[in-house]
């Protein structure tokens, strides 16, 4: 019987459970293991901010060591989200800072951060500790500025590829002379020059430092002082990587490289000048991860370089790489897990660089541990992913951009339907998939039948009709998140598969034929969904209710309808169908 | 929490009214034989027609080469960091040249000249023609042909009326045009 562990037994059982599912489940037993759990719960994720308020967090979990937000869709990555749709952190912020004084760690994604919010931050917890903000927006250097001077233990100042308004890069000074905790430090995204001396002080004192991401403006000859201060550095974003060529410049930059025994990631490289790229030599062969999407060389050096890293797990680089590049790839880096191909000219229909499908399939082809792909590129077949699917049953992750939408197989002009379905019924453990081309409802009807164990599902240009939404959400039983744009999705799939948006944290539409009344009906049944309906153009019901709306936003809450949005955003509920009773009526059901 | 929610028996779209097909049809077990699935038991009627559609069956016109908002999905953030912003003294200033009568045309860097006569001089030996003397009352005379070109506004313009660096900033393209054409243009305003 449950009653015959003592509570601090059970409660030090459950300290070994760290993953979110495995508590819910254990909470779920019975009801004094739900009360033991939830007072020893010490980090909580909550993957949509409007799911959920502070106070019901507050009330189940009274004494919480690290929160993790995320706020807007992932769309707002690509302007799908107007500016002002929420997400707002600060009455987070309010509440956490009321209810656990001893919070140590901030993990916000997608979410619109204050000034305020940092100030009130840095007051209110005194064991602060971890402050990562990604893809964050709202802030400026000011309340770095805060952080910096008043949290004292502070480990982590992760600023990821946040948009902070640069005020001055005097904001880094601020740390206290005292300061000597830091181990992970991303600036990477500002902008404006901070203040060398400062972060050449800061970086000496910290001993434990292992992640050091700088920011554009800090220049390649500047960087040796750095990398002598923190030889132990684990993780490193250079700055600009040019400077002209110059034999000391190099020869300091090597030596400062061949200190750094521990060194495993690299990234940065903005305005990169090749002839430095062998400065790093000595440490390629520890790398595992290396990040050279800003990197504008071309092959034949980056190639090369990128061939030295024989232990590479991860590699994020520009399409300059080209087929070739990638054929080297996959004969020199066995070990590759994860592989993401952006385009250096995504607005140019006509291709500057020779990357076709040929370089994704000698990647699958040659490197047994692929599990991760994100590809941009301007052709694909269907035999192609039929080949990627076979060699690499292992797949987890695969989002393939192909730049022109709608485009056809190049080699037979068919659909690409064939190949997807290839992907989803060979790569049984896939999670997340994004497609592109040309699409029918028949690729849907492979997702529903095979995808079984895909959680996020990414749609755009692609579908004949609402058989194919009906096929994902009738058919993919771990399905939590869904995107979609430009297809031709209406309100009979959405409407016959209302309860299972209950299952999924989101559901996103825009530009698709999902009518207004639809989404009323959709509100006024579903009372724990929040149907929200985005129209700039104007108010849903200024037309027809058979008018589609611009945008639709449908996810899971036991928090209501929200109290900020702005004059764009519409939640569907009880008070907005009125005239939705006269319809069910006239059923006569 | 997610594990107790099975949506197969929620699928019964009778209990929620939320069925749109046609009032007096029924439901019926699943009809579609290329599913496997069980939990599809409703779609049999409602999605009869939709079966049918074909691939090619597609009201939309292909996408236009306009770009479209958020597409393709690279982020705004990598966007403006990928490509540094180039000065202009570090890009040519490159414009179109066509010549009336010549299949195809050509591309001068203006950058790379210092004045109008080294300009005249550059097209005269790309199209082996030859542009006359200018006078800013009669234009190019004793040629059969004259050079001009379109400004910030679009208009077409007579080449040689204002200072080389206003030229230079205000010059989107040149024609050269047929002599005979070219009596129009003249005293700018």
């Amino acid at each position: 019987m449950a009653q015959s562990f003592p509570e601090d037994v059970l409660e030090h059982v459950f300290s070994f459970l760290n993953y979110d599912k495995d508590r819910n489940a254990v909470s779920l037993v019975c009801k004094s293991w739900y009360e033991i759990e939830r007072l020893c719960r010490r980090r909580i994720f909550i993957g949509n901010c409007y799911a959920v308020s502070p106070e019901i967090v507050i009330r189940r979990f009274p004494d919480v060591r690290a929160v993790e937000l995320k706020g807007k869709p992932h769309f707002a990555d690509f302007n799908l989200v107007p500016e002002g749709w929420g997400g707002y952190v600060y009455p987070w912020i309010v509440s956490l800072a009321r209810a656990y004084p001893w919070l140590e760690e901030i993990k916000l994604k997608r979410m619109v951060v204050t000034d305020e919010s940092l100030e009130l931050i840095s007051k209110s917890f005194k064991n602060f500790k971890v402050l990562v903000l990604l893809s964050c927006e709202g802030f400026t250097t000011d309340g770095l500025a805060s952080i910096a001077a008043n949290c004292r233990n502070l480990r982590e100042l992760d600023l990821g590829e946040s948009e902070v308004e640069d005020l001055s890069g005097h904001w880094l000074s601020h740390f206290p002379d005292n300061c000597t905790s830091l181990v992970s430090l991303n600036i990477s995204c500002l902008g404006s020059e901070v203040s060398f001396c400062a972060l050449e002080r800061l970086v000496a004192r910290c001993p434990n430092l292992k992640t050091l991401r700088l920011n554009r403006a800090v220049p390649l000859e500047k960087l040796p002082n750095l990398l002598c201060r923190a030889p132990q550095l684990v993780e490193l974003g250079t700055g600009a990587y040019s400077a002209e060529i110059q034999s000391d410049i190099f020869s300091n930059l090597a030596e400062a490289f061949l200190g750094c025994k521990q060194l495993k990631g690299l990234s940065g490289f903005w305005d990169v000048v090749p002839a430095y790229l062998p400065a790093m030599y000595s440490v390629c062969s520890r790398i595992t991860s290396l990040n050279l999407s800003y990197a504008t060389a071309q092959n034949p050096e980056l190639v090369h370089f990128v061939s030295q890293c024989s232990n590479l797990q991860r590699l994020w680089v520009l399409d300059y790489i080209e087929d070739a590049g990638l054929e080297a790839l996959a004969a020199s880096c066995k070990d590759l897990h994860e592989l993401r191909v952006f385009p250096s000219d995504p607005f140019d229909a006509e291709a500057n660089v020779s990357l076709t499908e040929q370089g994704l399939v000698a990647v699958s082809e040659g490197c047994p541990k692929l599990q991760s792909v994100l590809y941009f590129c301007r052709q694909m077949s269907n035999a192609a992913l039929v080949a990627i699917a076979r060699s690499r049953p292992n797949m987890i992750r695969f989002r393939l951009c192909i730049i022109e939408p709608r485009a056809p197989d190049y080699l037979t002009l068919e659909p690409l339907d064939t190949g997807f379905g290839a992907i989803v019924e060979n790569c049984k453990e896939l999670r997340r998939l994004s497609m592109s081309g040309l699409l029918t409802d028949r690729v849907f009807e492979y997702i529903g039948t095979h995808a079984k164990k895909l959680e996020m599902l990414s749609i755009a240009f692609a579908g004949d009709s609402d058989l194919g939404l009906h096929h994902v959400l009738s058919g993919c039983e771990s399905l939590r998140k869904l995107e979609i744009r430009d297809c031709p999705f209406g309100d009979k799939a959405l409407l016959a598969n209302a309860t299972k948006l209950e299952t999924m944290r989101s559901l996103w539409m825009s530009s698709c034929s999902v009518s207004f009344g639809a989404c009323k009906l959709l509100g006024q049944k579903m009372p724990r969904l929040n149907v929200e309906v985005i129209n700039e153009r104007g108010p849903p019901d200024s037309g027809p209710e058979s008018c589609p709306v611009e945008k639709l936003y449908v996810y899971r809450t036991i928090a209501g309808p929200r109290v900020d949005m702005p004059g764009f955003v519409w939640t569907m509920d009880e008070q907005v169908s009125s005239s939705l009773s006269r319809v069910t009526e006239r059923r006569g059901d | 929490m997610e594990g107790v929610m099975s949506h197969e028996s929620d699928l019964n779209l009778k209990a929620t009214e939320l069925r749109l097909g046609l009032p007096g049809t029924e439901e019926s077990t699943a009809k579609n034989n290329k599913r496997a699935s069980p939990e599809l038991v409703d779609d049999g009627e409602l999605f009869k027609l939709e079966s049918d559609a074909k691939a090619g069956d597609r009201e939309t016109a292909p996408a236009s080469k306009a770009q479209i908002v958020g597409w393709p999905p690279v982020r705004s953030y990598w966007k403006n960091n990928v490509h540094p912003k180039k000065t202009e003294a570090e890009t040519g200033n490159y414009v179109k040249v066509s010549m009336d009568g010549a299949p195809y045309l050509r591309k001068i860097d203006l950058k790379i000249y210092m004045g109008y006569s080294e300009l005249f001089k550059a097209l005269e030996n790309m199209f082996k023609l030859t542009i006359g003397e200018y006078s800013e009352r009669e234009g190019y005379k004793g040629s059969d042909y004259a050079p001009a070109y379109e400004d910030k506004d679009g208009d077409l313009m007579l080449v040689g009326d204002v200072p080389w660096e206003m030229f230079m900033s205000s010059c989107k393209r040149l024609r050269i045009m047929k002599g005979s054409e070219a009596t129009g243009l003249g005293c700018g305003a």
